[in-house]
């Protein structure tokens, strides 16, 4: 039993890398249904920036550190946008439970990112998220070209050097 | 579970052919994610953990392998798990391995067809929810078809059919039930053209749930006469709901129904169910505002009647308390008592401005956030026969009575603030009031042994960084009760310090201690330290940690999980593509 998930586990890593270096292809957002945290039904599909890169994170009101990482960020965001035009959408994978409190916490926090509300985890499995924060960018056209677990004090750093990249038509190291 | 396989590959390959193979090798799109969470388990007399306990699974692992592929309007995918055996605190039922979940969905114009698992939500969930979650070792996802379907703008219909997960039994005759389930959603703004530039957005919609249950025998003996229960075997629920939104202002009710569905939850009783969530919200830049009331009257639904378990829930009830995320306040967490409770929680939030003399340079964050929970009121249904008596109708209860006990209240203090460009803190103070007898052991009278627990929990969090990235974050959490003395469950006073090292966007390192120093039982008065470092590259994470570990969240390296108690080494790799 042990050998064959074994076997399988090593299948995944070998995909995983393989998969990684194809990043560039061009793989576009999933069709997801989900809701705006204003309330209005809104499909994944539709998320665009007229031709400018987007940032896409998934977070929850009960981490920490995605939340340290949305409000750093939030410090240079407007920085960020003046100078490259980037747009951030944070994905609340909050759940019924506190999926009200999404809203009034990010308003209240002074955020100025456009809010998606994925309450029962549609939009995160379909991304293949399983540990959050995980941020993704996507270029102009909307392809992801990035993505990135976890967050630490200057983790941001990489992030807009990397849209920057994207802007510059430069590749991006994988990781 | 070959067979799956073979059926699935097979399903793959007739597609590819229909589809024409070259296609389905080009514009396919195979994406995917694994984990893997090692334990090597070290025994601990002082936790309890010993030769028998261990029972030679010194080492065991809990992981998963995730595949979705993608072609235009068609998606297929399955997960393969495997526990071998479980780590410490997942159910032992998952022991085992192979594929649980397994897909294939078709997105045809404005229908959508899902053959095989899924995951869905109806509303708020009160009357469906299926969902997982791998830390918490929790899938209830249902195995058959569903079918969504958008006939007109602003109108979403969905309807499914199957059974759902119980860790690896197979479905078969009777042995848990067939769900059925019914939802519309209208959003009127929309639909009518007339009502587009209203300002005031009205959102509308309705659910309705079946199981299905073959009928088992079941007796009862009172006074030496046999009664035997007449259990329905299909037990409705069904729901109302409807969204408000008016500039900064949302409000969000739903009702749920139930008919009488006794159970092992319920002790067997015929009363019927219901359960109203009402939320009112307001925010605007810099503040914003939360209310929010429940009530819940005997809503357990469960695909198998006789399940006492986490397992085959049909809904989900959600607890209205602030979800906490420093480890000194998950001690005492609040689970939501399906059988009855009423509660209401607010929240505030606002920023003091940048700039101003209270708000600093970058502005100050603040968080107040309370929620009271008590029992519904439950009155006997008739002379003579107590409170929830099995095979009665259980109780009576009026709608708007408060009933006793309190299980659980909690104010909670957050404020937050950048000093410069290199150094924040948080500081927190989050006061708990926890009905340890109702939460830990479902008896409804206080006793001495388990006595209502009063919290206070002061929490700081500082952020210094050393250069752009490099940081050094240290926690200082304390624990303060009074009431925590006297019983075998008690654990008295907590003093936690940590200490991470980070270099951005690469390596953490981490040591802790939570210090159990009010412990009354000096032998128990335990150190839980631990050494942790984690390495992430892009999606790919390894973190290795040694140490003792107390039950709750833990925050490590840049994220979270729900570990249970234990002493050794932990391995996590994870990593998606």
């Amino acid at each position: 039993m042990k050998k064959i998930s074994m076997i399988i586990l090593a299948l995944l890593i070998g995909m995983s890398v393989y998969s990684q270096n194809e990043e560039k292809q061009g793989r576009k957002l999933p069709s997801i249904n989900l809701r705006t945290a204003g309330g209005d039904p809104f499909n994944t599909a539709d998320i665009s920036n007229d031709g400018k890169p987007i940032i896409l994170s998934f977070w929850a009101l009960w981490c920490k550190p995605c939340i340290k990482e949305l409000s750093t960020i939030a410090d240079e965001y407007i920085d960020w946008q003046e100078e490259t035009g980037v747009k951030l959408i944070a994905v609340s994978i909050d759940d019924a439970r506190s999926s009200s409190n999404v809203k009034p916490f990010a308003d209240g926090n002074d955020w100025d990112y456009e809010i998606l509300l994925d309450v029962n985890g549609d939009f995160k499995r379909a991304m293949n998220v399983n540990m959050i924060p995980h941020t993704f960018i996507l270029d102009g056209d909307g392809n992801i070209v990035w993505q990135h677990t976890s967050f630490s004090e200057g983790g941001e750093l990489q992030l807009i050097e990397n849209v920057r990249k994207v802007i510059a038509g430069q590749q991006i190291d994988a990781h | 579970m070959k067979n799956l396989l073979v059926v699935l590959i097979t399903g793959f390959m007739l597609f590819s052919t229909a589809l024409n193979a070259q296609n389905f090798i080009d514009n396919g799109r195979v994406t995917g994610s694994f984990q893997f969470d090692g334990q090597y388990y070290i025994q601990d007399d002082k936790l309890g953990i010993t030769d028998s306990t261990l029972d030679g699974k010194l080492f065991r692992m809990n992981g998963f392998g995730n595949i979705i592929y993608t072609n235009g309007n068609f998606r297929a995918g399955f997960r393969y798990e495997a526990y071998l055996p479980p780590i410490a605190g997942y159910n032992a039922k998952y022991e085992g391995h192979g594929i649980p979940y397994y897909f294939a969905e078709y997105q045809f114009k404005n229908i959508q067809i899902t053959v095989g698992n899924f995951y869905e939500q109806f509303g708020n969930g009160l009357v469906l929810r299926s969902y997982e979650e791998w830390t918490l070792g929790y899938d209830n996802s249902i195995r058959g078809a569903r079918v969504k379907f958008q006939p007109y703008k602003g109108i979403m219909l969905k309807g499914l059919i199957g059974t759902q997960r119980y860790y690896w039994e197979p479905y078969a005759n009777g042995n848990r039930g067939i769900v059925r389930g019914l939802d519309a959603e209208f959003y009127l703004n929309e639909m009518f053209s007339g009502m587009a530039d209203f300002k005031t957005k009205i959102i509308i919609g309705g659910s309705f749930v079946s199981n299905y249950e073959k009928v088992k025998d079941k007796t009862l003996v009172r006074d030496t006469v046999i009664y035997k229960y007449n259990l329905p075997s299909n037990v409705a629920a069904y729901a109302g709901r409807l969204r408000l939104i008016h500039g900064g202002f949302q409000f969000n009710a739903e009702y749920a129904y139930k008919i009488n569905n006794p159970s092992a939850m319920n002790n067997y009783i015929y009363k019927n169910g219901e359960s109203l969530l009402a939320t009112f919200s307001y925010s605007r830049k810099g503040l914003g505002v939360s209310l929010s009331g429940k009530r819940i009257d005997n809503m357990s639904y469960k695909s198998r009647s006789s399940e006492l378990g986490e397992a085959l829930d049909i809904n989900y009830l959600p607890p209205l308390t602030r979800p906490q995320a420093y480890s000194l306040a998950t001690i005492y967490p609040y689970a939501t008592q399906a059988n009855g409770e009423m509660g209401i929680q607010g929240q505030i939030n606002f920023t003091i401005p940048k700039k101003s003399k209270l708000g600093g340079k970058y502005g100050t964050k603040i968080e107040l956030n309370y929620s009271n929970i008590f029992n519904i009121d439950k009155q006997a249904v008739a002379d003579g026969i107590p409170v929830d008596s099995t095979g009665t109708l259980g109780y009576k209860s009026d709608f708007f009575s408060i009933g006793q006990p309190k299980y659980f209240e909690t104010f909670n203090f957050v404020i937050s603030r950048k000093f410069n460009s290199k150094f924040k803190m948080l500081l927190s103070y989050v006061y708990q009031v926890y009905n340890q007898a109702v939460l830990e052991e479902g008896l409804f009278v206080s006793t001495p042994d388990y006595p209502t627990i009063y919290a206070h929990i002061g929490i700081a969090d500082l952020t210094y960084k050393l250069t752009p990235t490099k940081s050094l974050r240290m926690e200082i959490q304390h624990l303060y009760t009074d009431q925590d003395k006297g019983s075998t469950k008690i654990k008295g006073n907590w003093i936690l310090g940590l200490l991470e090292f980070n270099i951005a966007p690469k390596w953490f390192f981490t040591v802790f201690d939570e210090f159990n120093y009010g412990n009354p039982d000096k032998d128990m008065q335990l150190h839980y330290y631990s050494v942790a470092m984690a390495y992430v590259q892009g999606t790919s994470r390894i973190a290795l940690s040694y140490g003792r570990q107390r039950e709750g969240l833990l925050c490590v390296g840049g994220v979270c999980r729900i570990v249970p108690a234990a002493n050794g080494i932990t391995l996590t790799l994870s990593s998606s593509f």
